[in-house]
């Protein structure tokens, strides 16, 4: 096949997977309501609990930063990492494994579709929780914020691109593990206060998962002030470590996606089903 | 059928679901790592409120506020793992293992079968909670001296409460077998708006005075109000100081038998609507 007709292919599949997260969005406007309803109430929680021990505004900042930021996790965890366990349930991964196109694009299809479908979330909930809470935001400056949130997202969905390799070999246990990653990844990934108050060494260990240096960079642009004792590293090394992270995944998910498939292959998990 | 050939279908469903529960729940790995995975979510949850909380009062957790947030989440384990446990139990048996069609064919009581699924969260949700408060007491000083606590108190409002959780379980259970699975929604919806309004993380009284009416309609609140008073010696909400403990529980048992009865008229209502409309065996894959 020529590279003209293998381009066409692959950004043909990456628009065949997005297509229906897209289009999702349209036909079951609940999910929508409750993606935006449910970690409001969460945040509505968390933000009642800093003003009944007094904390600054700012704070209420964090929570509902954190608290938008959490859908991208969620959705790499249930929308991208399971995603092929998923699949697996439902009989469509041997679709997969025949269709005449690049795995790679597939999972890029997801990721693509994943972050319309998550911002489209994510906006919601930084739109009300801004407008409930009063939320003061004066960002010092746009573009780097952007910048940051950006590769954020690069990183992130290249970390989930992995990871759905990864879950490939598991049954049950890849429902276990995304449901364990839940409340860890939120506490040592410091979505509700900065990531700082864990200690310098826990906060490097927990940049592996991309939000954490996102998080922080992005607070110190919107509460320059109120992070001067809280930041973990300069925004420009954070940025540097996403654009890394973001490359580094993206070619292990490569790698790990081909290794896994094989795997799974010899050991006849593609096809098993109610593990 | 007799009362008693009843009574026997009834338990034997709930024993057996009961079991099955616990082998959907632990058995896709070994014991070690289901234990693991049993304690690092709850440990986690509570983490994240300690750090919210140190950060903010740079080390000190001698503010009786403190151990009020620890103790109302560690009880709260519960309210999402009793409540889900049994309403998610008909999503999974219908839609992922499409096993519910078999249920109804099976000489089985679907309501107590249902609670029995419900049963082996309650036990996880047991250890959780265990584990998480004696982290608190060991690993951050939070003072519950056995000899000060109300046992008697604290026994009498954990049944009660549980079984108030269960009911609404069932009433959610009840909505699942009419809706798609995004009823799940449904059930997270349920168990944030606890969360939010019946003072689990912070006393009633921070709320806005109409989110504070709802909040003390719910039973979530007096059970709660129940466990801190029988564990911390004080309820620490001003908004419910006025009434004995007493009073607590009686509220609580009347909300409890209030459930029961709703539950139990809902479900079969929603039952007869999923036989008419063939929702018993509905797949909704998207």
């Amino acid at each position: 096949m020529s590279l003209r007709a293998e381009t066409g292919t692959f950004l043909r599949t990456v628009w065949g997977r997005a297509y229906p997260r897209v289009v999702g969005m349209q036909r079951e406007k609940s999910w929508m309501l409750f993606d935006v309803f449910l970690p409001l109430l969460q945040v509505a929680a968390y933000v009642y609990i800093y003003r009944a021990i007094g904390a600054p505004p700012e704070f209420t900042g964090f929570v509902v930063l954190g608290g938008a930021m959490t859908a991208y996790w969620m959705n790499i965890l249930w929308s991208m990492a399971s995603q092929l366990y998923w699949e697996k349930e439902t009989g469509n991964l041997e679709l997969y494994i025949i269709a005449p196109t690049s795995r790679m694009a597939i999972l890029l299809g997801m990721a693509v579709g994943g972050i319309f479908a998550t911002t489209i979330r994510a906006v919601g909930v930084l739109v009300a929780g801004i407008l409930v809470f009063r939320v003061p935001m004066a960002p010092t400056s746009v573009p780097a914020l952007i910048g940051v949130f950006l590769l954020t997202l690069v990183a992130l969905y290249g970390l989930g691109m992995l990871m759905a390799s990864l879950f490939l070999l598991w049954g049950r246990q890849a429902w276990q593990l995304a449901d364990l990653l839940q409340e860890p990844v939120f506490l040592v990934s410091g979505f509700y206060f900065p990531v700082r108050a864990l200690g310098f060494l826990v906060a490097l260990g927990a940049s592996i998962v991309p939000i954490t240096l996102g998080l922080d960079a992005m607070r110190q642009l919107l509460y320059p002030e109120m992070m001067e004792g809280f930041k973990f590293l300069p925004v420009g090394i954070e940025l540097g470590t996403l654009a890394v992270l973001g490359a580094a995944f993206l070619f292990f998910a490569h790698r790990a996606l081909r290794y896994f498939e094989d795997l799974a292959k010899r050991e006849g998990r593609l096809t098993l089903r109610g593990q | 059928m007799t009362a008693r050939v009843r009574g026997g279908e009834s338990w034997r469903s709930l024993r057996v679901a009961a079991w099955l529960g616990w082998q959907i729940e632990s058995n896709w790995t070994d014991p070690f790592l289901f234990a693991v995975y049993s304690v690092v979510k709850p440990v986690a949850g509570a983490l994240i409120l300690v750090f919210m909380y140190l950060v903010v009062a740079r080390g000190g957790l001698e503010n009786p506020l403190f151990p009020y947030i620890f103790v109302g989440n560690a009880f709260y384990i519960y309210v999402s793992g009793v409540l889900l446990g049994v309403s998610w139990a008909v999503i999974d048996d219908r839609e992922h293992y499409g096993m519910l069609k078999y249920m109804y064919a099976a000489p089985l009581n679907i309501y107590t079968y249902l609670l029995g699924r419900g049963t082996a969260k309650t036990a996880i949700s047991t250890v959780a909670t265990t584990i998480t408060l004696l982290f608190g007491v060991g690993a951050l000083g939070i003072r519950i001296p056995p000899g000060q606590v109300d046992w008697g108190l604290l026994a009498g409002a954990l049944v009660l409460g549980l079984a108030a959780l269960a009911f609404m379980g069932l009433l959610l259970g009840g909505a699942t077998l009419l809706t798609a699975r995004h009823n799940y929604f449904i059930g997270q919806g349920v168990a944030g708006a606890l969360y939010l309004l019946s003072g689990v993380v912070f006393p009633l009284d921070v709320l806005p005075a109409p989110l504070q009416a709802v909040g003390k309609g719910l039973p979530v609140t007096y059970w709660l109000e129940a466990l801190r008073r029988s564990v911390l010696g004080d309820g620490g909400n001003e908004a419910l100081r006025s009434l004995s403990t007493g009073t607590v529980i009686l509220i609580l048992a009347l909300s409890t038998v209030v459930l029961a009865v709703a539950s139990v008229l809902f479900f079969r209502w929603a039952e007869r609507i999923a036989h008419r409309r063939g929702l018993i065996d509905m797949q909704t894959m998207h």
